[in-house]
């Protein structure tokens, strides 16, 4: 048996959090990787990494429905079958932010007027970086099943890593608890959840460890930002102590965070020894509690 | 009987393809006479969602009574069970060492998906 | 007037500019907060529960007594929510989009309407202002129809705020269909200026006016200013960097009530909104 690759997925619940940075200090400080942008709404990991794309490839999900005006004899069926209000009564055209591709209209369309082809939904990279080869995507604007994007992104890191014998993934996970977040938390090593100190932080913070507890992904939290809120920053240490959850460490509130990607560099590359130091042990903690995760995985399995 | 493999390419020294869902093809197989044929998945790559399920629903309708792969996601392993296939998760090597060894009665029968769901 | 705030990039402040803008409009307004995977206005207001519902979707139930196996929903699913198989007929209910095309395909008519849970829909009021919220089940996928069921909600009377999701997929464009202005909100920064590019993107598909706040204004660059200058979108409001006002966001409280600045803000905000509308 191979190395077991281990894929920490870094993820925050609530958006601004810092996750990003956080990757991006990761990747930095950690050795050999592979990383994976699985924020592909909003990929950003990039504009920190400087990435040089290498491979290109096409996103193709599922199908759209499309009348051809020739032979549509405007009957109205379509209308009266959509479930997603997808076909504008006016003009007989289908509305693509409103298509669910579920090809009902196309079935059954009396006079065989509507076309189904394959949708074009975006594109996905292999690219190199400083710090690793990365698996990146870009989404269309405003299109769906950014969940099987995420997916694919995930499945090509990991093959990526087998090919090159490479034993650990950081991936940078999208925000939310939805479909995307689902796709991304399914079959990971661990979680890292990058939570701020205030009352939403905390909320969305708790959202996301049941999405761990249901699909039985071990956890760990670290606070960025705690000297916002030291109240509530403890108050995120004991929820993880009573709810056994590896709490890592707190981060302060550093502008360097901002400084580092207004100049496309990552926080390790700032002059600031403190938060770097801080940063070292906190990778220190999380590769080896990543480890205890994936032997406990090994001999469960 | 015949038996189904997901592979990485369409004859028997290709690789077999460690996902069941997304392989690019299964190789369905007469282990007594190792007469097989390729049947190309690439219609399922592009699948929004629920490849494995139906990855199972073609295996199942090229009669396969049993299938090699790499991992098996809980919805395609039930559909398959539902239609009695054995499924044998954790295998490697080309598709013909692994047809060898399914003859030789190296495997087990998996008791349950070996992955949990991809959401795809 | 529906008017949409959303933001490319989460954590920017959008649920802070929606629920003070809400607060500072009183019984004018009426708050949706749309973004049902993280719903989190609620924990700024003080709400007076009125109403809750639990939300659901149509998925197929069949009846194996009337099923010939014909195999027909299989064929039709493009979502392989249905396997029909010699034993069973075996339905995936997380995997269905409710399109309906199994029940209409089926001639034995042997598919029935079962539902799943999608999950909460959530109606109260905030001092005089109306409030909706949907709450998504744990594992459930579909942000979408949940989105739609708080939106029927919407009062015509009352400037409605939507709070949209975070990002730019199905959800987000989901919550700024129909919405008549979109208040984008991003920070002075590379992330930010990213992220409102595709923002923007979203709302010049759909064809409605959209116009940027600038939330902690000073802690980056000054790209997105240079940037929305060029593309001719309005700057319709820059909020300063203070640090007071993430320490009052942190304990969950409204800035409208606590800072007079904020009244002032919000009724500039939307002294501009009204007049790029006009123009």
């Amino acid at each position: 048996m191979e190395k077991e690759i281990k894929e920490l997925v870094v993820i925050s619940g609530k958006g601004g959090t810092g996750k990003t940075s956080i990757v991006g200090a990761l990747a930095a400080i950690s050795g050999e990787k592979i990383l994976v942008d699985a924020d592909v709404d909003a990929a950003d990991l990039h504009l920190i990494l400087s990435p040089e794309i290498v491979e290109r490839h096409d996103f193709i999900s599922g199908h759209e429905a499309v009348i051809v005006e020739e032979r549509c004899t405007q009957c109205g069926d379509c209308i009266s079958l959509c479930r997603f209000d997808a076909i504008d009564e006016a003009s007989f055209t289908v509305n693509s932010f409103n298509c669910e591709g579920c090809g009902v209209c196309v079935h059954f369309c009396p006079e065989k007027a509507i076309d189904f082809p394959e949708k074009h939904c975006g594109e996905w990279y292999v690219s190199n970086t400083k710090y690793g080869p990365m698996v990146h995507a870009r989404l269309g604007i405003a299109e769906e099943n950014s969940g099987k994007l995420v997916s694919l992104v995930r499945q090509k890191g990991r093959e990526l890593a087998e090919a090159q014998g490479i034993d650990l993934i950081i991936t940078d996970g999208p925000p939310g608890v939805g479909c995307p977040v689902i796709a991304a938390v399914g079959n990971a090593s661990a979680l890292l959840v990058v939570a701020e100190p205030t009352v939403s932080g905390k909320h969305d913070l708790k959202r996301v460890l049941e999405l761990s507890n249901f699909f039985n992904v071990p956890a760990m939290v670290c606070v960025n930002k705690f000297d916002l809120n030291r109240k509530v920053a403890i108050e995120i240490e004991k929820f993880c102590e009573t709810n056994n959850i590896t709490f890592i460490d707190h981060i302060p509130f550093n502008p360097e965070f901002v400084r580092a990607v207004a100049n496309g560099k990552t926080v390790v590359e700032a002059d600031d020894e403190d938060l770097v130091q801080l940063l070292k042990i906190i990778w220190e903690k999380i590769s080896s509690k990543l480890e205890e995760f994936s032997q406990k995985a090994a001999r469960a399995a | 009987m015949k038996i189904a493999v997901s592979a990485q390419g369409k004859d028997l020294d290709s690789s077999v393809d460690p996902r069941f869902g997304r392989a690019p093809y299964f190789i369905i197989i007469d282990p007594d006479t190792m007469e097989y044929e390729a049947i190309d998945n690439k219609q399922n790559l592009n699948l929004p969602q629920g490849a494995g399920v139906q990855a199972a629903m073609t295996v199942i309708g090229k009669e396969a009574k049993v299938l090699l792969t790499g991992n098996c996601g809980p919805k395609a392993f039930k559909t398959l069970k539902a239609a009695s296939v054995d499924v044998i998760t954790g295998v490697k090597g080309t598709v013909k060492e692994a047809v060898e060894k399914f003859k030789k009665g190296e495997y087990k029968v998996a008791s349950g998906p070996s992955v949990q769901s991809h959401w795809s | 007037m529906i008017l949409t705030i959303a933001s490319g990039k989460g954590g920017t402040g959008k649920t802070t500019l929606a629920t003070n803008l809400a607060a500072y409009l009183g019984n004018r307004a009426q708050l949706l907060d749309c973004d049902v995977e993280e719903p989190n206005d609620h924990l700024f207001l003080d709400i007076e529960w009125d109403e809750r519902e639990t939300v659901t979707t149509v998925i197929p139930e069949v009846d194996e007594e009337k099923c010939t196996r014909c195999g027909e929903c299989g064929e039709i699913c493009q979502f392989k929510a249905i396997a029909p198989l010699e034993a069973t007929v075996l339905v995936f209910p997380e995997l269905c989009h409710s399109c309906g095309g199994c029940f209409l395909v089926c001639p034995e008519d042997a598919i029935d309407e079962g539902t799943r849970e999608l999950g909460m829909l959530e109606i109260g009021h905030y001092n005089t202002t109306g409030f909706v919220h949907g709450r998504l089940r744990i594992g459930e996928a579909m942000a979408p129809p949940l989105i739609k069921k708080v939106k029927e909600k919407l009062d015509l009377n009352k400037i409605a705020i939507l709070d949209a999701p975070p990002g730019t997929s199905c959800p987000v464009v989901n919550t700024m269909i129909g919405s008549d202005y979109i208040v984008l909100v991003t920070e002075p920064t590379p992330f930010g200026l990213h992220d409102l590019k595709l923002a923007v993107g979203v709302t010049e598909k759909l064809g409605i006016p959209a116009g940027i706040v600038i939330n902690r204004y000073g802690i980056g660059d000054a790209g997105v200013e240079q940037w929305a200058e060029k593309q001719n979108i309005p700057v319709l409001l820059k909020i300063p960097f203070d640090r007071k006002v993430a320490e009052i966001y942190a304990e969950g409280k409204l800035l409208v009530e606590e800072l007079p600045e904020w009244s002032q803000m919000m009724g500039e905000l939307l002294s501009k909104i009204e007049k790029h509308l006009q123009n």
